[in-house]
């Protein structure tokens, strides 16, 4: 089985826009999609980003702010595995991220051992 | 600064009743290898309940903020260790506690009301283990499932802190290298591991009946307990078996004496002098329901036995009404499932009652093995007895010295030396 990356991206208005019991239950629904993957062996880990952050540019100056923002924030990664991209991709699409408008998913193979 | 006698008398209780579970709860997220673990973030839940109520008033739901400040700790442990070997999350349920997308919400799923009994049930199994010696087992019930502390746990065996430390050590010790899984057993197995959890509770509330403690408190407390973890098998579907209700009947039954059979000196005080009225009758009829409620499917066991007798004494308005005919029937049938010289000198007395003293001589004298039974002090205090009863005051005496001599118990002594002087 390959290894892959989903890079998750959108805005965190939204998620700041809900509920406490709204954001637990959103978060419920992650659980049970990666519970499904952990139980068949294809979670890896993840993690969940802050909005806040620095980029450091190439120049040597420091933007105080990540490099992409709005829509293309990453909010977040998850390591998975999978036999193929197409088998990634369609993993992907079960991501409780799109419940809430304006997200999307990368799928990124990670470079082979 | 409100009531703060209040609240260590509310902590203190939420204690004994709550820490338990969730020990027993933490004890499935970190995996047996990590007890200390869990103790500890209950130990700290505590001590930051009492450092905040102190400051701030108690909370409206005191056990629900026990119970979250439990849970915020471990979610801070599962985070300190993430990447340390510590923690085994090799479990696919687990692994979901090392991100930050499912932490909070797996979290929370261990500590649903119903996952959290059937913990606390498969954690009194996991303690009563088999392989795991009896004094072994109910330290570590006092000590796990109960909240007492190590000193506690001393005193109430009445030895010293350093020795049960070492029993501690022993057990978690075998949980460690063998993965003791903490379960409810499989239906198969059940009757056989919930009557080994059953000799355990029995040995605790035991502990508490008959110890030779002049502090009530500690008896109170062991009694309060056994009845406790007796009732929470009670609570479960799979687990409440015609022996369980059995032995809660039973407990009901002495425990409803209790006050009756020690005089505020800590005297013992014989069946037949206990102030019946005293006897707590709401007990006694709540040990009836239990009872009836024992009575189903056909295994007969000891407790259904012991507590048909313990309630035999309880129906009795005074000692003359005693139904010995009654009584005897059911110690007859008792000696057929246990072979058990307490029994059988236990049926000796009630013969005594019912039949008189020579016949209830001619009965021990069938008795076997009588060389081990002569370092037993109920042998020689049921001999005295019977040759009181026979006016024969030189053998009597000499039995009943022999029986002094034989129990470490203060109180039996006195009693035994009363009976000597005559006096009861």
């Amino acid at each position: 089985m390959k290894e892959f990356m989903f890079l998750f991206r959108g805005d965190n208005d939204v998620w700041d826009s809900k509920s406490p019991e709204e954001q637990q239950e959103h978060m419920q629904h992650w659980e049970k999609w990666i519970g499904e993957m952990a139980e068949q062996g294809k979670f890896v880990s993840g993690e969940r980003l802050l909005s806040k952050g620095n980029t450091v540019l190439d120049n040597g100056k420091i933007m105080d702010r990540p490099m992409t923002e709005g829509k293309e924030l990453v909010g977040g990664y998850l390591r998975v595995k999978a036999e193929s991209l197409s088998e990634a991709t369609e993993m992907a699409k079960g991501c409780p991220g799109f419940e809430w408008e304006g997200g999307a998913v990368e799928v990124r193979e990670v470079w082979p051992e | 600064m409100e009531n703060n006698n209040n609240i260590d008398q509310t902590l203190n209780h939420l204690f004994r009743e709550e820490s338990g579970k969730m020990v027993s709860v933490l004890i499935k997220i970190f995996g047996t290898e990590n007890i200390e673990m869990a103790e500890d973030v209950v130990q700290d839940a505590l001590v930051k309940a009492l450092e905040t109520w102190k400051y701030n008033g108690m909370p409206d739901n005191p056990r629900a903020w026990l119970y979250r400040t439990a849970k915020n700790k471990a979610i801070d442990v599962i985070r300190r260790n993430k990447h340390s070997k510590l923690i085994d999350f090799s479990d696919p349920q687990k692994q979901l506690l090392t991100s930050g997308y499912t932490l909070e919400t797996t979290m929370d799923n261990y500590w649903n009301e119903d996952g959290i009994k059937d913990d606390f049930l498969g954690m009194m199994y996991g303690c009563c283990h088999p392989e795991i010696s009896q004094e072994n087992q109910i330290t570590f019930i006092l000590k796990s499932l109960c909240g007492f502390s190590t000193k506690e746990v001393a005193k109430s065996f009445l030895t010293s802190p350093d020795t049960i430390s070492k029993r501690l050590y022993r057990t978690k010790e075998y949980f460690r290298k063998n993965r003791i899984s903490l379960q409810i057993p499989t239906n198969k197995q059940i009757e056989e591991r919930t009557h080994t959890v059953l000799s355990a509770i029995y040995l605790l509330f035991n502990e508490g009946y008959n110890s030779t403690h002049a502090d009530q408190l500690i008896r109170k407390d062991l009694i309060g307990q056994a009845m406790l973890l007796c009732k929470s098998l009670l609570s479960n579907k799979r687990t409440k078996l015609p022996e369980v209700y059995a032995l809660m009947a039973l407990m009901c039954f002495h425990s409803a004496r209790l006050d009756s059979r020690i005089t505020r000196e800590g005297e013992l005080i014989l069946l037949s002098k206990q102030d019946r009225t005293s006897w707590d009758k709401v007990l006694i009829q709540t040990g009836e329901k239990y009872l009836n409620h024992a009575a189903f499917g056909n295994n007969l066991t000891t407790y259904h036995l012991e507590a048909a007798i313990a309630f035999q004494h309880c129906a009795a308005q005074q000692y003359e009404d005693t139904n010995w005919k009654e009584i005897l029937m059911y110690y007859d049938l008792l000696l057929e499932i246990a072979d058990d010289p307490i029994v059988f000198l236990n049926r000796c007395l009630v013969i005594l009652e019912y039949k008189g003293p020579k016949e209830a001589l001619i009965v021990l004298k069938t008795m076997k093995n009588t060389s081990m039974l002569d370092k037993y002090y109920v042998y020689h205090a049921t001999l005295g007895e019977i040759y009181k009863r026979l006016l024969n005051t030189n053998l009597s005496i000499k039995h009943y010295e022999r029986a002094i001599k034989l129990t470490q118990s203060k109180q039996e002594q006195q009693f035994l030396k009363d009976k000597i002087a005559g006096k009861c």
